[in-house]
């Protein structure tokens, strides 16, 4: 067969592989096809990688042997360890590690293109469409290579999780971005052959971008709070697939224009759902400093009033006398690993005979859907995770609304105008007829306003570690 | 422009296109296996470091490319395993209802 029929064969493979991915993205719609959508999307990507052998084999010129080691040896080493941490990592960690893979993803895309540009400077290969696109893939490769390892780092406390502000910040962000325009026009005016530059300074210049790229996504990620870092690690997720498309483009192929432009564009639509339901705005998180404790909290206006803390025992007799309860979990949960109490409690009540159901606040937890996910792998039945529309008008009819670990979403100060929350979507935790709230201090949530649900007389605060406080109330329930 | 770039960008336009349709249905249950799905999707980066490790022809290329192998593998089946053992966690209770969620 000639290398024309091979290519053939191989692109059509490419677009079986192309719209595997499409189709799986689509089947991910539901939770009854989502596994068998991710499976074809990962069939899809196998028939993509395999057919690329036999097309770099035929090719003029052949694969040499120090190329199948690289290529061999290389997937072993990366296959392997992303194997390994896939399987072995805690559910709660998943995050930091979905965070982590993107990180080398995006890496990958800034040393195609890199490697790309190394070996076709100075030739007549390089046009000014190809230097464009080499400079945006290794740009948005870096930064979302670093951008991507210090969100990892936060969620894993590796790195401080509160802000960090970089003195002088906007001044360094504001020159990194000089250094990479001037850089793009610099080496797209060589191309062209506007300005002479050689092969020599083309690549120093390549190198200034590529290094205030990575400088940029450290120092983008290093502001923002870790409760934001969803939003960041979406944000981060869309750029590798544009970076990916980039790189495509550098290699004229179009499996990877396709596939990294689908997720540059999911991972965008991704990023404004989520930043929308915590009623903010991708700049206003990306510009840092909200919530940040510089003194600036909004008065809410609210009524004031005492709070009324509850034991653990009292806290058990209303739960086990209640006919029905809405357990609202959160980020304290998720962060407390407290999952598998949760199920245990309400296991304990339903055998009372208490009608348990969770309310899922879309944000909730750590990444939209993370409570869903660390709920089912403590075995919480999939139909009693109720979302925010099906569950809101539930609250007026249950008896206790138990709140495990959260806070800004439950803030009734959202339906008012003129406070950091207003216009959030929050579950309507308040029209319960009583209220347990377990919560360690009266500490504010990332809004860094106070809770007026905590003032309300109907609440109880039952302060203790989300963990520690539901064991505590599993033998309290268990005496009664 | 060349016409092979004008069909690439033709090509890029709609693969965009097809991705704000595709996720904008996605209920927020789905949200985090959806982003790890979509992050495995960009694993496809593993073919461009296949073909740039074909080029390479001297020691530094040599070596990028075998980094960059290394991490779009790390990215490809890290990323389809993880969101695998995601998913399964919603299948495990015969109870689950095939019906929909949040549209």
């Amino acid at each position: 067969m000639s290398p024309e029929w091979i290519y053939t064969f191989v692109f059509l493979a490419w677009l079986a592989g192309a719209a595997a991915f499409v189709l799986g993205l689509h089947q991910m719609n539901s939770p009854a096809t989502a596994r068998a959508g991710n499976r074809l999307s990962a069939g899809g990507m196998t028939l993509a990688v395999l057919v690329t052998i036999p097309y770099l084999m035929t090719r003029p010129g052949g694969l040499s042997t120090t190329a199948i080691a690289i290529i061999v040896v290389g997937f072993a080493i990366g296959g392997g360890l992303g194997l390994w941490m896939a399987r072995s990592v805690q559910m709660t960690a998943m995050p930091q590690l979905v965070s982590l893979f993107n990180a080398v993803g995006g890496g990958a895309a800034a040393l195609v293109a890199i490697d790309d540009y190394l070996r076709i400077v100075g030739t007549d290969e390089l046009i000014v469409s190809t230097a464009i696109f080499v400079v945006l893939g290794a740009v948005i490769g870096c930064v979302t290579f670093s951008g991507s390892l210090i969100a990892s780092g936060k969620l894993q406390g590796v790195i401080p999780g509160k802000p960090i502000m970089i003195p002088g910040g906007r001044i360094v962000t504001l020159a990194l971005a000089i250094v990479v325009v001037a850089g793009l026009v610099a080496l797209v005016a060589g191309a062209a052959g506007v300005v002479a530059i050689d092969a020599g300074s083309s690549i120093a210049i390549l190198a200034a971008v590529v290094l205030a790229g990575l400088l940029f996504g450290v120092t983008m990620v290093l502001p923002i709070g870790g409760a934001d870092m969803p939003v960041v690690i979406s944000l981060l997720n869309s750029f590798t697939g544009t970076a990916a498309a980039m790189a495509g483009f550098v290699l004229a192929n179009p499996v990877l224009i396709i596939a990294g432009a689908l997720v540059g564009a999911s991972g965008g639509i991704l990023t404004k759902l989520m930043a929308d339901a915590m009623n903010r705005s991708i700049l206003n998180i990306i510009a840092g400093g909200f919530g940040g404790g510089e003194g600036s909290v909004a008065d809410t206006g609210g009524p004031g009033g005492s709070v009324r803390s509850i034991t653990a025992d009292d806290a058990a007799i209303q739960l086990a006398y209640a006919s029905s309860v809405i357990v609202v979990p959160g980020y304290g949960l998720a962060v407390a690993q407290a999952q598998h109490g949760v199920r245990e409690l309400a296991e304990l009540l339903e055998s009372r005979g208490v009608d348990v159901k969770y309310a899922i606040h879309p944000v909730a937890g750590r990444m939209p859907g993370h409570m869903n996910v660390l709920l089912a792998e403590a075995n919480v039945p999939y139909p009693q995770l109720k979302e925010m529309d099906e569950i809101n008008p539930e609250f007026t009819r249950c008896d206790v609304a138990l709140v495990i670990g959260a806070n800004d979403v439950t803030n009734p100060a959202a339906r008012r105008a003129g406070t950091p929350v207003s216009g959030m979507p929050i579950l309507d935790v308040d029209q319960a007829k009583s209220i347990i709230v377990i919560k360690r201090s009266m500490g504010r949530g990332y809004a860094g306003i106070d809770n007026e649900l905590y003032v309300n007389p109907k609440t109880a605060m039952f302060f203790a570690d989300a963990k520690a406080g539901l064991a505590e109330l599993i033998t309290a329930v268990k005496a009664v | 422009m060349s016409p092979e770039l004008l069909s690439a960008l033709a090509i890029f336009v709609l693969a965009i296109l097809v991705g704000f349709e595709v996720i904008s249905k996605v209920p927020a249950t789905l949200h985090t296996p959806l982003m790890s799905g979509a992050n495995s999707i960009h694993g496809i980066v593993l073919v461009g470091a296949m073909l740039i490790a074909a080029e390479a022809d001297n020691p530094v290329s040599y070596a990028l490319a075998f980094v960059a192998v290394v991490f779009g593998a790390m990215n490809v089946v890290g990323g389809y395993v993880v969101t695998d053992r995601m998913l399964q966690m919603f299948r495990r209770k015969p109870a689950a209802p095939t019906k929909p969620e949040g549209e």
